[in-house]
């Protein structure tokens, strides 16, 4: 064990020294070692009236034990907000890397890294063109008016005035599942969607919290965010499949011109790391993808306890819904990333962190509550 | 390499014409903010006659509660200055609360989906209100930040950029927090 810090066994994220779960994946870590093993001893005779208590050390821990300290929504707001940006560049990075190494391969950077440029600016045409209309129609939203949703329409207006944002379109969906969306590439054409189920059994207040977290959204336009990240992961897989299959310039390296053992203008000592980050790269991407939409929601949830100024009627929200089941009607895994909860995924414990569009719910309601502990003093 | 400094200059000037236009745009999303509040305002004085004319049929034991709530409204119409009109809206929140607790007692009156409907858009009006100040205040506390933090405030002293002020609650309502934190 090092003293820098441990890395989770589940997911292999790491984690500051002394934390007894994994930040990232919940995973509860075995008990450290520990410096005085006399300490251990010196707590026995307190336990001493429950054996059967000291008889099971390695029980599962309980996550309610696990505490998160106090945090302040404009504090947990900012911090996401540098999150995100740090690994967009990140993986922006990975995809200009991808872009040279391949162009290094076959001798020419510019030539590489113009290609990659290309790539990018056809696919992000394509998918900024398609608007929020085709998300609706999949999942047989209808335009909620005033007088069959008088209570959503009013959340929808007062969370928009205290996000400061256009009035969003207000859709339903027919689902007894619990679950909500928000899409719309700026605030000016976006729109919000929720069940049937939801609107049910949240009470005001609730609902109140998952209209600021969809209102988050839209102010903070994270739809452009992951149409960007999912057009870049889309761009580096299929540069790498491209590179791969050797169809990228002619037939491969040297295939024409120069001869196998002149040089040439291709660099092959550019040809086995090009191959490995090729290789690599796209699962990298995809890593980094799943780990800016699982910030976004942080966000959106820290942004909506400064809306409503009230972080436990969301944290109550996303209760139920985890109660309740999160189902939307044509759920798939193409859209799943815009939802309050991802349809498709049970969060609990065990979900997989790594490649999840969000954070796991409980964490979310732990996040949500620090806040409270803080709002509730001011 | 001569063409150095006039990058520079070049560069500096951008940021001031982006810092300055920031500000500009700030202090405007105040200057919204706060008519936002008066159209919410608004927006109750005119919800309150069609709340009465439900209510009063209901309610004849009850006139005095009533006649409170429309003379409250009448003196915030007609209020004027910010600091009379903050007085006006806050007795009229409170007739308001005071009618509904009174709603309370009436069965056939609760169940009476107009008086159902009509609470429903008194609390989103409420609401609305408290949050145009909320986000009023918010407003304000991103323009002060932007014109006291380096490098915000040498742009905001150049052009005279000045602190605005918060919107105040009035202070019966602040002094429980402060009892709470003691």
């Amino acid at each position: 064990m090092s003293a820098t810090g441990r890395m989770c066994p589940k997911c292999g994220a790491g984690n500051p020294p002394g934390a007894d779960y994994c930040y990232l994946c919940q995973e509860p870590f075995a008990a450290p070692p520990m410096p005085f093993p006399g300490a251990a001893v010196a707590l026995a005779p307190e336990s001493a009236g429950a054996p059967a208590l000291a008889g099971k050390p390695g029980g599962p821990p309980r996550p309610a034990a696990r505490a998160i300290p106090m945090l302040l929504f404009t504090d947990a707001e900012r911090r996401n907000v540098r999150m995100s940006v740090v690994l967009f560049l990140l993986l922006f990075g990975v995809f200009l890397l991808l872009g040279a190494a391949i162009g290094a391969a076959y001798g020419d950077v510019g030539r590489g890294l113009g290609l990659a440029t290309v790539l990018f600016a056809i696919l992000g045409g394509v998918a900024y063109s398609g608007g929020a209309g085709i998300v609706l129609s999949i999942h047989d939203a209808v335009e909620a008016g005033a007088t069959e949703y008088p209570q959503l329409v009013n959340v929808v207006e007062e969370m928009k005035i205290a996000a400061g944002i256009p009035m969003p379109k207000v859709y339903v969906m027919p689902s007894q599942g619990m679950n909500a969306f928000a899409a719309g590439r700026r605030p000016e054409e976006a729109c919000v969607a929720v069940t049937t189920g939801l609107l049910d059994r949240l009470s005001r207040e609730e609902l109140q919290g998952v209209i600021a977290h969809e209102m988050a959204h839209i102010k903070s336009r994270d739809t452009l965010y992951g149409v960007s990240a999912a057009v870049l992961v889309g761009a580096i897989a299929l540069l790498s499949d491209m590179f791969l299959r050797g169809t990228l310039f002619g037939r491969g390296p040297r295939s024409s011109g120069e001869g196998r053992s002149g040089g040439g203008r291709g660099n092959a000592a550019f040809l086995v790391p090009g191959i490995l980050l090729a290789l690599l790269a796209p699962l990298a991407a995809k890593i980094l993808q799943m780990s800016i939409s699982r910030e976004r929601e942080y966000h959106a949830d820290a942004a909506a306890a400064g809306f409503t100024r009230n972080p436990m009627g969301l944290a109550s929200a996303l209760a139920k819904i985890t109660a309740n089941g999160a189902q939307v009607p044509g759920e798939n895994r193409g859209t799943q990333h815009l939802f309050l909860v991802n349809p498709l995924k049970d969060f609990g414990p065990d979900a997989s962190a790594l490649m999840s569009t969000h954070p796991p719910t409980a964490l979310r309601i732990q996040r949500l509550k620090a806040m409270a502990g803080i709002a509730e003093r001011g | 390499m001569a063409y150095v400094p006039l990058v520079l200059i070049a560069v500096v000037a951008g940021w001031f014409v982006a810092a300055y236009n920031r500000l500009v745009r700030l202090r405007n999303q105040i200057r919204n903010a706060w008519r936002q509040i008066d159209v919410q305002l608004t927006r109750r004085h005119d919800l309150i006659p069609n709340l009465v004319e439900v209510v009063k049929d209901y309610m004849s034991y009850e006139q005095e509660t009533l006649a409170k709530v429309i003379e409250a409204r009448g003196v915030a119409v007609g209020a004027r200055g910010t600091a009379a009109q903050a007085k006006a809206e806050n007795i009229l929140t409170e007739s308001l609360k005071s009618l509904f607790a009174v709603v309370e007692n009436y069965p056939d009156l609760k169940a009476n989906r107009n008086v159902a409907s009509l609470q429903e858009e008194l609390t989103g009006t409420e609401n609305r209100i408290s949050f145009a100040r909320q986000y009023y205040n918010d407003s304000v506390m991103t323009y002060n930040n932007a014109i006291q933090a380096i490098p915000g405030n040498f742009v905001a002293s150049l052009f005279h950029f000045g602190a605005e002020t918060y919107f105040e609650a009035d202070g019966r309502d602040r002094e429980v927090p402060k009892a709470a934190l003691r």
